[in-house]
């Protein structure tokens, strides 16, 4: 029997993530729930004055986009780890990098995305303009695939590891930095009528590296995880 | 040349060069120290606090270079799976982060009498603050996976990332900061430096060098010896040092 062609397997792979998460929909609920509370603390925190919420809107929203990610990125690989999935599509004769490009685009879909519709709905509660609200969810939606991305090679350092849900956080934290730089910074930006194109154009960039070398690295780290 | 490869032959060469190299780092040390306490005469902004430059500005330089050659042994480990690689990559990883630390240490210490606070939101700042992040991420790591080798290749990985990501986070920082307070990054921008200044400062810069290389080889000599415990070279140092 032939092997399945490069853009089946990978497809494959991506709808099996798909069906897993949606048959225990729970998984793909808890992270956007802690987004959800967790932007809400903060106006329990920081006082109800709504200049100063307008302000934290943008940084408030991403790092809580951050950390929701980050919670979720055990799920990637670990469940597939567990029950021997992962070796067997280390196995397969298609390119590593590819099936788990295709994971990565699995994970977005089910965390980057509900995050990326569900921003509007926290960027009015922290009354941010409507002019910064497009810029917000273009921002997202160009910076959560990076995150995703770049957390992939997180889980994967860190499959079987004790501990291994905080130390990846300890790894993957401080490479996020950039994207919640631009991000954040381009939703501020637009607040004083600036233009965002600059921050845009640096965070489609990183989509791009991320997109061609992430995988690469993520499959490298599979590989020794597997060994 | 290559036979020094060998955990075996390395573990006794290495033996020999730690107290020449050593000694030459406390005479570099002492000898700048001298200079740049003593010699060196007083800033005319800055009166007698900018000697902690002497201490500060190299660490600074070594903090950055100690994660490139961490970043380089790690991918000779991977691409030619030597073990001396590995050991290299990972002695590096606590002297890197003591660097990043002293940096810190020094920086806040300089910055309260100049600045007037112990800590900015400075470009440079924030980013050596992330690379101390980094350099935490690498040791966490390693140890937390049991075999050695699998960590060493595991935090090699890590480390080739990190070096990727730094020029991007530090541009980043940069980029961020500017757009904030244009002010500050002026602040630490160094004037053109007298003769007298910069000598002692490039001494110390080699003392840092010099120390990190012996500091680096003690580290690899005893991690070769708990690497290769169960081997009969091992059994005969061990005997032999009772």
């Amino acid at each position: 029997m032939n092997p399945p062609s490069l853009f089946t397997a990978a497809r494959n792979v991506f709808m099996r993530d798909l069906t897993i998460a949606l048959r225990r929909s729970t998984d793909v609920l808890t992270p956007l729930m802690f987004f959800l509370i967790v932007v809400t603390l903060f106006p329990l925190g920081v006082g109800p004055e709504a200049n100063l919420l307008r302000t934290m809107a943008p940084g408030v929203i991403w790092v809580a986009a951050l950390l929701a990610t980050m919670l979720s990125l055990g799920r990637l690989f670990s469940n597939d780890y567990a029950d021997g999935t992962l070796e067997q599509l280390a196995l397969a004769p298609h390119p590593l990098p590819l099936l788990v490009l295709a994971k990565v685009c699995a994970h977005w879909v089910l965390t980057g995305l509900p995050l990326v519709a569900m921003s509007p709905l926290l960027a009015l509660q922290l009354n941010l303009e409507p002019r910064q609200m497009a810029t917000l969810v273009t921002t997202l939606l160009l910076g959560t695939p990076v995150l995703s991305l770049l957390g992939s090679i997180g889980a994967a350092l860190t499959l079987g590891l004790r501990g291994g849900g905080v130390l990846v956080s300890l790894l993957v934290l401080p490479l996020y930095t950039p994207i919640l730089i631009f991000g954040a910074g381009a939703v501020s930006a637009r607040a004083f009528g600036l233009d965002a194109e600059a921050h845009l154009s640096l965070l489609a960039a990183f989509l791009i590296l991320g997109a061609v070398f992430a995988p690469w690295a993520a499959a490298a780290a599979l590989r020794i995880s597997l060994d | 040349m290559l036979s020094y490869a060998a955990p075996k032959n390395f573990y006794p060469f290495a033996g020999k060069l730690i107290p020449w190299i050593g000694f030459a780092a406390v005479v570099t040390l002492a000898f700048g120290l001298y200079l740049g306490l003593f010699v060196a005469p007083a800033d005319y902004q800055q009166g007698q606090s900018y000697r902690i430059m002497f201490i500060h500005v190299p660490s600074a330089w070594m903090s950055m270079f100690v994660y490139v050659v961490m970043a380089a042994a790690g991918a000779a480990s991977l691409v030619w799976k030597t073990k001396l690689a590995e050991v290299l990559a990972s002695a590096c990883a606590p002297i890197g982060a003591s660097f990043t630390l002293i940096t810190l240490v020094t920086g806040s210490l300089w910055g309260k009498p100049m600045w007037g606070t112990w800590w900015a939101w400075d470009a440079r700042l924030t980013s050596e603050l992330i690379l101390l992040f980094l350099y935490i991420g690498v040791m966490a790591l390693q140890a937390s996976i049991d075999d050695p080798r699998r960590a060493a290749r595991a935090a090699a990985v890590l480390a080739l990332v990190g070096v990727v990501n730094i020029p991007v986070i530090h541009f980043s920082v940069e980029w961020w900061n500017t757009l904030h307070q244009p002010a500050s990054v002026s602040k630490l921008g160094m004037p053109s430096i007298h003769p007298s200044m910069l000598a002692p400062l490039l001494l110390m810069a080699v003392g840092f060098k010099l120390y990190f290389v012996a500091m680096v080889l003690v580290r690899m000599r005893y991690q070769i010896l708990e690497r290769e415990r169960h081997t009969q070279w091992v059994a005969q140092v061990v005997e032999s040092e009772k």
